[in-house]
This record gives C-alpha cells, sequence and structure tokens, in this order.
C-alpha cells in the first residue's frame, strides 16, 4: 500500500474518548453486555450483518446493506470518526450500533440492528449510543432518521426529537436531533445499564464475539420459529 | 337440542404473517380442520367466520363468501359473524345453534384476523372502535387504557399487587414455549419485568398500571373447529369431543354505567350459563383457557367465572394452582399473552386447544386426565361474553 497515497484518502480523525461498557438485564433476565468495539472486531460483525441484507423485512435489507458498508468503510479507514457498540448475551452477538461523529458538538447516528428481537434490544443499544454522544464524547446534538416505521417510532416518538432543516446523510432523509436536554428529559425513562460490568461477564464479552449462524440469525429476524408439526 | 361434536380441529401458528392473505389463512386452518377429522368428500353444509374487522385492517368485506370459495365447499351456506374480540366464540355458538338445532349436520367455523397489516397505534385504534363512540371513544380511550382503569380498581379492592400480575405473565409464557402455534416464545422472569431496579425500562408502562408485558401482542393468525352431529361424528371415527355447554351474555356498552365497573356480570352470567346446561360445576372442569388479553383479565376472569372466591383468584396464581400440573391449569397454551391474539381468531383457538387438551394431543403441555374443559372469550370491555364447556365422550 502507498501510505503516502493512502494519507490523502483516509479521513482526519477527531479524538474519542472510549465508551464504559455497561450490563443491562433484560426481561429474560438475561444480562447483556453493552460495550464498544475497535476495527479489529469488524470482520466478525461482518459476518453477523451479512445474512440481514436478504431480508426485506422491517427494511433490514436496506439497514444490512447500510451497516455493512459503514463498518467496512470504517475498518478500512474511508469512513470519518465512526465508533461501534454492540450488544453480547454470553458472548453471542445479539446487536450493532454505530455512529460517527460530523463535528466535536454535532453527532450523525447512523444504525441500529438488533439481531435478537422482542426483548428491546435495539432501543437499548441506540440508548447506548445516544449515551455515549452525549454524556461520554459530551456532544451538543445528534442528528438521527429512521428507514423503518419500527425505528421512527422509537427513536423519534419516544425520544420526542427535534426536526431539523436540511438532509440526513443517509439518503437525504429528513434530520431529527437528539439534544442534550432532551436526552437528559427521557434519560431515565429510556437508559439502562449498570457499571461497572462484573468482571466475569466482561471476560466472557471480551473472550470471544460470537456470530449466530446465519439460518439463525434470518429466524430471529424474521419470528419464525423452528416447530414440529405432526 | 342435538349433541355438538367437535369433530375436527385446525390451526395455523400465530404470529406476524407478513406474507400470507386473510383468506389464505381462514383456508389452511379451515382445511387443517377438515382433514382432521376425516371429512373426505363429505359436504360441509355452512361456513362461520368470526372476524372482527377486516374491512379495516385488510380492506376486505364479505370474508365468509370468499372463503366458502376458496375452499371450493360452493353451495354451502356462508357468513361472518362479527362480534368483537368475541367474534370466534360468536361464529363457534352459531355453529353450535346449526348443528344442535338439526338444520345443519356439518358446520365448518373459521376464525381469523390479519391485525399486523396496520403499524400497532392504527391496530389499536380499529380495536378502540368497539367502544361508544360518543362516551369513550371521543376521549381517546383505547382497550388497554380500558384495562389499565378496569386493574388499577380490581387491584385497589382486592389487594392484587403487579407482583401478581407478572406471575400471570410469567406462567402463560411459559407455557407458550411448549406450544408450536404460540406467537411468543420467551421464557421472562420477574427479576427481568418487575423487580430489577432498572425492569421498568423492559418493561415499561402501556396503561398504568398495566406494563408492555401485561398485555398481549397484536397477532395475526387463524383457527378453525369443524362441528357435527353426533351421527356424523360417529362415521368420522374422530375422539369425540362435545360442546356441552354454550352461555352467552351482554353487559353496558359503557363501563362507567356499571354500578360496580369491577363486577364482570357477563362473565359470571355467560359462565353459570355454559355450567348450567353442562350439568356440571366450576370445580369438574380440569383445564381452562381464558381471555388475557391484560393479564388482570385473566385473575378477575377466574374469579367471575366462578373458579375461584372474589379476590381469591390472584391467591390461585401464587400458589401454582393455575399452573399446568396445578389444581386448575389455566391457559396452558400460553393464552392470549403468549399464543397471541388475533380477535377474531381468539374465540375459536381456545375451542381448538381445549379439544387437543381432551384428546389428549396438547404435547409438552399437555393437562393430565382432562375430560372436562372451559373456555371464555371477553368481547367489548367484558359487555359481550361467550363460555363454553367442552367434554371429552367416554
Amino acid at each position: 500500500m502507498d501510505m503516502e497515497l493512502e494519507a490523502y484518502l483516509r479521513p482526519p480523525e477527531l479524538p474519542m474518548v472510549p465508551y464504559p461498557a455497561k450490563a443491562i438485564t433484560l426481561a429474560t433476565g438475561a444480562q447483556m453486555v453493552v460495550r464498544q468495539v475497535d476495527r479489529e472486531a469488524v470482520p466478525v460483525l461482518l459476518e453477523a450483518v451479512k445474512p440481514t441484507i436478504q431480508v426485506s423485512r422491517d427494511y433490514y435489507d436496506i439497514v444490512g446493506v447500510r451497516v455493512y458498508s459503514e463498518l467496512l468503510g470504517w475498518y478500512r479507514y474511508r469512513v470519518k470518526d465512526e465508533f461501534c457498540l454492540i450488544g453480547q448475551i454470553d458472548g453471542l452477538l445479539v446487536g450493532v450500533v454505530n455512529s460517527r461523529l460530523y463535528s466535536p458538538q454535532l453527532g450523525i447516528s447512523l444504525h441500529t440492528l438488533a439481531i435478537e428481537r422482542g426483548l428491546r434490544i435495539g432501543a437499548h443499544l441506540f440508548a447506548a449510543k445516544m449515551e455515549h454522544h452525549i454524556e461520554y464524547l459530551k456532544q451538543e446534538e445528534v442528528l438521527i432518521t429512521a428507514e423503518s416505521p419500527i425505528g421512527f417510532r422509537r427513536w423519534m416518538i419516544e425520544y420526542n426529537l427535534e426536526k431539523r432543516e436540511g438532509q440526513h446523510e443517509l439518503g437525504g432523509a429528513t434530520p431529527y436531533a437528539l439534544t442534550r436536554e432532551l436526552y437528559f428529559q427521557n434519560k431515565d425513562r429510556l437508559v439502562a445499564g449498570e457499571r461497572p460490568v462484573p468482571p466475569e461477564l466482561m471476560e466472557v464479552a471480551e473472550r470471544e464475539i460470537i456470530v449466530a449462524s446465519e439460518d439463525d440469525i434470518l429466524e430471529k429476524i424474521l419470528g419464525a420459529r423452528r416447530r414440529v408439526f405432526q | 337440542m342435538r349433541p355438538v361434536i367437535v369433530s375436527g380441529v385446525g390451526m395455523i401458528p400465530f404470529e406476524r404473517r407478513d406474507d400470507d392473505r386473510l383468506v389464505d389463512m381462514l383456508a389452511t386452518a379451515g382445511i387443517q380442520a377438515m382433514d382432521d377429522a376425516g371429512l373426505g368428500e363429505r359436504p360441509v353444509d355452512a361456513v362461520y367466520v368470526g372476524n372482527m374487522a377486516s374491512g379495516l385492517f385488510n380492506h376486505q368485506v364479505s370474508v365468509a363468501s370468499a372463503l366458502v370459495d376458496k375452499l371450493s365447499l360452493l353451495p354451502a351456506a356462508a357468513e361472518r359473524i362479527e362480534n368483537g374480540p368475541a367474534s370466534g366464540g360468536s361464529a363457534i355458538k352459531n355453529g353450535f345453534l346449526a348443528v344442535a338445532s338439526g338444520y345443519h349436520d356439518v358446520v365448518l367455523v373459521v376464525g381469523g384476523e390479519k391485525m399486523r397489516e396496520v403499524i400497532g397505534p392504527r391496530a389499536t385504534d380499529i380495536v378502540a372502535c368497539m367502544t361508544h363512540p360518543e362516551a369513550e371513544y371521543i376521549y381517546g380511550v383505547t382497550l388497554p387504557a380500558m384495562a389499565g382503569m378496569f386493574a388499577r380498581l380490581y387491584m385497589e379492592k382486592y389487594g392484587i399487587t403487579r407482583k401478581h400480575l407478572a406471575m400471570v405473565s410469567i406462567k402463560n409464557q411459559e407455557n407458550g414455549l411448549l406450544n408450536p402455534y404460540a406467537h411468543i416464545h420467551m421464557k421472562i422472569t420477574m427479576e427481568g419485568i418487575l423487580t430489577h431496579p432498572q425492569a421498568f425500562i423492559n418493561n415499561p408502562v402501556v396503561a398504568d398500571p398495566l406494563h408492555l408485558y401485561d398485555c398481549c401482542p397484536v397477532s395475526d393468525g387463524a383457527a378453525a373447529v369443524l362441528l357435527t352431529s353426533a351421527e356424523v361424528a360417529e362415521e368420522l371415527k374422530k375422539p369425540g369431543v362435545r360442546i356441552a355447554g354454550v352461555g352467552q351474555a351482554t353487559d353496558t356498552h359503557t363501563l362507567q354505567e356499571r354500578s360496580d365497573p369491577t363486577d364482570l356480570k357477563a362473565v359470571t352470567l355467560a359462565s353459570e350459563k355454559a355450567f348450567a346446561m353442562a350439568g356440571i360445576q366450576p370445580k369438574d372442569i380440569d383445564v381452562a383457557e381464558l381471555h388475557d388479553a391484560f393479564t388482570i383479565l385473566e385473575i378477575a376472569e377466574s374469579e367471575h367465572a366462578g373458579f375461584f372466591k372474589k379476590g381469591e383468584g390472584a391467591k390461585a396464581v401464587e400458589s401454582g394452582a393455575t399452573r399446568i400440573g396445578g389444581k386448575l391449569p389455566v391457559n396452558p397454551s400460553g393464552g392470549l399473552k403468549a399464543r397471541g391474539h388475533p380477535v377474531g381468531a381468539t374465540g375459536v383457538a381456545q375451542v381448538v386447544e381445549l379439544t387437543w387438551q381432551l384428546r389428549g394431543e396438547a404435547g409438552e403441555r399437555q393437562v393430565k386426565n382432562a375430560a372436562n374443559g372451559f373456555s371464555l372469550n371477553f368481547g367489548g370491555f367484558g359487555n359481550n361474553v361467550l363460555a363454553f364447556v367442552l367434554r371429552r365422550d367416554k
């Protein structure tokens, strides 16, 4: 690789403080570890994202293909100031969220991809992403949009987001903003998690990011369970 | 009246069924019921379809006419029967009367609804159309809101806590894990939905004091029963389950007109009628399917139907009496909470579950030696209720 040319192609990066991991007790009683991953985790994450590209339900295909490109772009230094948080239950990857910084003050929410459904995992991970933007990266606001009606209801309505002029970088859709004020108004209601993560939980999460099989991922997303009928 | 036998049952898994049309769902369940009965070439005299709101959910009406043609059952009589969330129960009652009276020998009753064609808030609004337009709906009331108000009153009156409601939810979701037809296949815990300091984020308020896990999901689904005369049933040679008792009663349209809104009079009256017709008592029931659209309803209905004294339904849940293996297993199917509640299908699905239970075909959720079953289909907010007693023939 010609590193001199590469230096021109890579976007400059802003410094980012790390996101402190947390554990969330889900409705099942299981504990989901939410933690930040670095670039080196991307190839494993892509294994989980790839199957979602073939699912049109709830716009998983569009979200999947975009997450795939965003993570790949980040991995190969073609996206500026991206960060990625994941959710794991006993090491198993159950969701991915990613975001980036437009400037030190302004964040751009990219995507929320829940692989396990029905446990508010997407909602918990989205909340964690907002927590990172506002509380740890100290940003003033985050621009958000949604591809799916579910996302729209989750993000726009649950957080009472403010509409903004212009276009979100995801396809030019109307951007909505989570301000610091809105975040703190909704935090107690929507942002869960306990810190520090118990060491044994953290150890399991960090040991390996386990990716379910393609069939299992599709089954989780589509809600089609294996059934035995006589 | 002639005896009426449930000669065949059929059901499709309740879930979100994006790729299916309502009439296809109804047809699949109907074919399963006819196949289950071994009906063969024998003609069906009539098809009754329990459906609440296909016109609003799916922009399609006259679904019974569409179904009878789809199933190539022409020239059988066909009607759609609408009675809110008790549409399925009403369809069965009408099928029962048709056979019991001697007017028909073979009646196919199918209940179904495809609710996920619209987004959740729209589905909630469509269901709310059953409330009084001027006295209730205009003020924005929804069924969860009504259930919330009812729950608050009932909990205060009888000392029921949110923990009791959570116990119902946990029990029914555990039962749902054993039911391959159930919409929700997820084991939940008391910690995850109630006792953990942040459980309220997993289990947010829907209509105080009811939270997310106190409410049934919005589902698509269909279920069917083939009702026949005893003579036809004998030829079909299926294990005999008869409809031994049918009861129906109504109450005021608006909740506010009831002298005691916690008194579900129509549940009591419908149940009493069904038991009287069957010639048995609540204590003789081995398994019950109650209409737990909201967890509080399972407790309240179990009392009003006569299984427990007023104020003791929650204690029964607490003691484990309503679990599979308990004194009176309630909702072994998972109930509306876990099996799901495609409104028009529910009353039929309850009878399908009881039939499986009484035949000994309920698999992992089988209630041992079940001989008498009871189902309750709760229409409106308790203003139009149907109750059935099913009995295994010796």
